[in-house]
Order: structure tokens, then sequence, then C-alpha cells
């Protein structure tokens, strides 16, 4: 653990495309911002600029999905789903196409501020009949999240990570839809607690984690990478299990995401155990770096050891110092978070 | 006295193109008379434009024998299948020609049409607007003619880019043709999509606006200004043609020209009473007509009787 990899997306997509002509890239004059330069300059025959204009760009993708074309949309988030949601809906998301949206900027990723901030994404996504929801939480996600789609028939909206991406999950572990990641299991018996997190709160979560069991505390600990369909078995077992409750962490709202899958999940199977959604607590965020806003908004590390102690009854006497980095940021980036 | 002259085959089809438009406007009055309301300005309007692309511009395939539409099946992806509604247009191929009806509010209009035109059984009718049919009041793409999920309004013409474009990579021959509503250029994205389709030299895709001016609140001209329609579309990027929607040679003519690299867009300046000019005393509301008193559903009774 550790590694940090760059422009992973950017990569594996001109290596996964190289076999698939009928695979297009859609962008939305956001071409560098969401790493599909190297497959313009692979492939220019395969790419299609619509500049500013994501309403129409999704109903092209529509049409040519009917023509046996994969289009692979990519845009931030938010001008998917807000911008365009009706096109999604209908040009899209009832017909059942094959088309990959690919969400970049999901929650606090940016400093671009509410405006570029997809904190609702899932929410809207997983409720649109036919459509198919992952969240990508490392560089293994990412660079297997398209082999992992390849086969669903229908819509798939992915939220992206770009830049610089820690693997967390050995890269010979690919994503498996519909299957979360055990993270960290308790050395013997029952859990204490059991902690589901999705994208970037993931790496927070094991630093969380890992600090808490050093205290003694058993933790049932899972990645989860598909919020639709949520039907892993895994995830009911281990909420199941916890003695003292379940704690859901995400990058995005607490409503309709990860927290709400996991409480449907539980309600439904007349599983009654204590829930702590760990997420934006129905607010908009604001343009700052993310470690700020994970830390002013409660998404962090320490965030969670706060709920857990909540959830607990006691404090665990964790300090920042506990908190040992999964990993060190490069002081100068090269791949700027400024950079829109 | 001289004979008149024997029609030729060359000047045949624009009597068919009239005879058509004339049994369309009688089959949806008639399905206006019986179920007390219908969208019957919008099949005055766009009568002689939608006959004229299906017996003289598109090249469509045959079908054996008029479709007899299935029940709704299920929407795609639901697990129990679904029914096509673009059978009515015959088997597909790289040289045939598509068609995308954008506002599905027309859907009774395309209905009647493709009875008449032997596409459709006519028994089919019976079907429209009741509980289980695909004969939906606002068509979705089971519904006999549609090929897309259109009907909100300004999504048919982008749908039907894409598809052009995916037809011009594979390089067929085939061109696809769009109806519209000229309420739709009201909308962002029929800009986006002309853009975009001017941009990409998609000239294998062809528009027909049906401007009535009219749309749901009245008189187009009141609601939002779309004006001037034609100096605005060519600004675009398009090749644009403003036509009578009423005389047929004149709606076929720019789509006989060889493509020249722009999209085509013919638009056809129409009336919404054409034909039933009882219509007029609704004026300006002609979006839905539904008969408020006994005595105006006798008068288009009597109308339909005098056009039989």
């Amino acid at each position: 653990m550790g590694e940090i990899l760059s422009r992973v997306h950017a990569n594996n997509l001109v290596r996964w495309a190289a076999d698939k002509p009928n695979a297009v890239v859609f962008s939305a004059d956001l071409t560098g911002s969401t790493e599909v330069d190297l497959f313009r300059d692979a492939y220019p025959g395969r790419f299609f600029s619509f500049g500013v204009a994501e309403q129409n760009m999704l109903s092209f993708a529509g049409g040519m999905a009917r023509e046996g074309f994969l289009p692979l949309v990519h845009t931030f988030g938010v001008f998917i789903y807000r911008r365009a949601y009706d096109q999604v809906a209908m040009s899209v998301a009832y017909p059942n196409l094959p088309v990959r949206m690919f969400g970049f900027l999901p929650g606090v990723t940016t400093p671009g501020g509410a405006t570029h901030q997809a904190i609702e994404d899932v929410a809207l996504m997983r409720s649109l009949p036919n459509m198919t929801v992952l969240d990508c939480g490392d560089a293994t996600d990412v660079e297997t999240v398209l082999d992992a789609i390849e086969t669903i028939p229908g819509p798939v909206y992915v939220r992206m990570l770009r830049g610089e991406v820690p693997r967390l999950f050995a890269a010979a572990e690919p994503l498996r839809v519909g299957r979360s990641r055990l993270v960290h299991a308790p050395a013997s018996g029952p859990a204490d607690l059991a902690v589901f997190s999705s994208g970037i709160c993931t790496e927070e979560a094991i630093r969380a984690v890992r600090a808490m069991a050093d205290r003694g505390l058993a933790i049932h600990h899972r990645h989860v990478s598909t919020l639709k369909p949520f039907d892993d078995p895994a995830i009911l077992a281990a909420a199941v299990e916890a003695r003292c409750g379940v704690i859901t962490m995400e990058n995005h709202v607490v409503v309709g995401g990860l927290g709400s899958a996991v409480a449907e999940t539980l309600a439904e199977a007349g599983v009654g155990k204590k829930l702590v959604r760990i997420g934006l607590a129905d607010t908009f965020a604001h343009g700052a770096s993310k470690a700020y806003l994970m830390k002013e908004y409660g998404l962090d590390a320490a965030a969670l050891i706060r709920r857990a102690e909540g959830l607990l009854g006691r404090t665990l006497n964790i300090g920042e110092a506990d908190l040992a980095a999964v990993r060190i940021e490069p002081v100068h980036s090269m791949a700027k978070a400024e950079a829109l | 006295m001289t004979a008149k002259p024997k029609p030729s085959s060359a000047d045949a089809w624009p009597t068919r193109v009239a005879t058509l438009a004339a049994a369309l406007r009688r089959r949806v009055l008639e399905h206006t008379v019986r179920h007390n309301g219908g969208y019957l300005s919008q099949a005055c309007s766009a009568a002689e434009t939608l006959a004229t692309l299906y017996v003289k511009v598109m090249n469509l395939a045959p079908v054996a024998s008029p479709v007899v539409p299935g029940a709704f099946a299920g929407t795609p992806g639901g697990g129990r299948g679904s029914v096509l509604g673009y059978a009515c247009h015959g088997p597909r191929g790289p040289e045939r020609d598509r068609f995308i009806l954008s506002p599905s509010q027309y859907s009774l209009v395309l209905y009647a049409l493709l009875i008449e035109l032997g596409r459709l059984a006519p028994e089919a009718l019976e079907q429209f607007n009741r509980d289980g049919s695909t004969l939906e009041m606002i068509g979705a793409e089971h519904s006999p003619g549609m090929e897309v999920m259109s009907g909100s309004l300004g999504q048919g013409l982008s749908q039907a880019g894409g598809i052009a474009l995916a037809r011009q990579l594979k390089g067929e021959s085939g061109r696809t043709w769009v109806f519209m509503s000229d309420g739709e250029f009201q909308a962002g994205q029929t800009w986006e999509a002309l853009q975009t389709l001017a941009f990409y030299k998609v000239d294998r895709l062809g528009v027909y606006v049906d401007v009535n001016g009219q749309q749901c609140d009245g008189r187009t001209e009141t609601v939002m200004n779309i004006e001037p329609l034609h100096e605005r579309v060519a600004a675009f990027g398009c090749r644009v043609f403003r036509v009578d929607g009423h005389d047929a040679q004149a709606l076929a003519a720019p789509a006989a020209m060889e493509p020249d690299g722009r999209p085509l867009v013919v638009l056809a300046d129409t009336d919404p009473c054409r034909g039933v000019s009882a219509l007029r005393a609704n004026a300006p509301k002609l979006h839905y007509l539904r008969f408020k008193t006994p005595g105006e559903r006798e008068t288009y009774r009597r109308l339909l009787e005098e056009m039989i």
C-alpha cells in the first residue's frame, strides 16, 4: 500500500480501446480534464468533441449506441446528471442502451465549488431504471472498471478519479460488479462494528480502522464500488454480525447514496442495527482543497472515529498522530488540483 | 375540345399525396368526433408534409402486410422484452432511410397515416389511448412508426443525429429524416444539435419542420418568438429551404438535391386549420381539440359526413 499512480484512466482507456473499434469517446470541452486526451491522440477518428453542450451530447450518445457503437461519455459528473438528466433518462436509460458515462469530480474532490462538485449524483442515477452505478476508490478500481462493466447491456454511470490516485487494492484483484471488497476483518470472532465505505472515503476509513483496531476494536470494513445493483450478500452478512452497529462513509450527501442503500438493505432484511451515515449532511460544499473539505464536512478518518465513538458510547483516545497517513501527497504534484 | 392529358407516372405522386392527406385529415377528424377530442390541428397542418415524406422522399422497405401492433410488452431492460414501433417502416438496411418523429404529440396523425399507407392495420386505431395498448396518446418507441424515445421536446433531433453520425461512420448511403414541430426551436438542445450536425457535416440527415405557428399555449409568436427561423437555422450552418407546407412538389424538391455537406432543413409553412376550417373558431387554442358542447361536436360530425 502507498503506491501513487498518475493518469490511470488516461492510459488504461487507450489500452482497453485498442481492440474495440466500436468504442467512441465523447467530450464536452473537458478533454484534458477528464483524461481522454491520450485517447484523442491515439484514435482521432473515434473521438468526438461536442463543446459545452451536454444535453445534445447525451442524446447523441443514445443515437450512436442504437447503431452498434459504444459511447464513452466523459465530463464532470454534474454536467451529466444535473445538466442533462432528462436526456440521460429518455435518450439513454429508458431504451437501456450501452452508454458509459464517466462522471469526474465526485463530491469534494475539486476546489471548483458547488457548481463542479457532484454530491447527489449517486442518488439521482441510482433511482433511474436500467442504470448501473459505480464509484471508484483507488487505482485498481479505475484501471479495471472498463473490463468489469464490459458485458453490462445497459447504461453505466461511473464516478471516476483522475490525476494522482493511490493504489489501495492489489492490481491483480480487479473490481467486480456487485461485489464489495474486504478491507479489514476482525482477527477472530464477530465484529463490534461494520464499516462500509465508498470512493475516496475508503482511504480515510483505512486510516481510522487501523487505529481503532490498534485499540482492540473488532471491525469488519468493506469497500463498496457497486452502488447499483446493491445486492452483495457480504454486506448484509457483515451488518448482521456487527454487535454495536453499522457505519457508512461516502463522498456524497447522506440521502440516496451508500448510506441509504445500506439502510434499505437492513430494513428489508429486518436487521435492527443502529446505522450511522457519514457523508455530506444535507449540505452543499464550497470551493477548497479536498483535505480541507473532508475535514470541514466530516468525511475524513477523524470523523469516522468520532462517529464510531458516538455509536460505541465511549472514547477511543485516538489522536491525529495515531492516524498514520496511508499515502503521502507529493508537495509539487504534476496534477494540480486547481486545473479544471 | 381536347382530352385532358393522362397523368404520367412522374406527376402521379402529388395526386397520391393529396389523396393521402385528405384521407389522413378525415381519419383523424373521425377519431376526434368519436372520442370527443383529439390532436386535429396537427393533422391539418402536417398532412402533406408527412404524406410527402412517406410517398416521395423516404426510401423505406415495404411491409409484407399491415402491421398488427402487439399489446404493451414492457419497457426495454425490464426483462419482459418490448415491442418495436419501427416494424411499420419495414426491414432496415444500409441503403434504407430512417424516420424519427420528434414531437410524439403527433402520434395520432402518424398512426392514421400509417393506416392509409397500408403499413398499419386499420383496426389498430381502436387501441388508441387504451390501457395496455402501444398506440399511446403521446407515443413511445414501442408505438407504431416510432423509432426512438422522443416526445420530451428537443431530444428527437439529437438522437437522430447520433444515428445519422453513426451511419455516416459506417458508410451507409441511407438517409435519416426527422419531423419536428416549430415549438422545438425554442429549446436550446435543438440548437446544440444543429451546430453539431453542421460541425460533423452530417448531410445525410434531413429535417422537416411543421411551422404551423401553434403550440400548447397558443400562437407561437405570443408564447416565445422563433423568427426569423430561416435565417437563424441557416446561421447555424444548415442548408435551409422555406416552402409552402401544403405543396407536395415544393416539399419534395429539397430532398431530391444531392447532399452538399450541410444538414438539410425544410421549413414547411402550414395552416393548422387546413381542410377543417371550423377549427378557426378555436384559435388561438388549437393544440388539442376537446368539444365543449354537444353542438360543437355536432358541427364536426356534419363536417365529417361532408368529407366522406
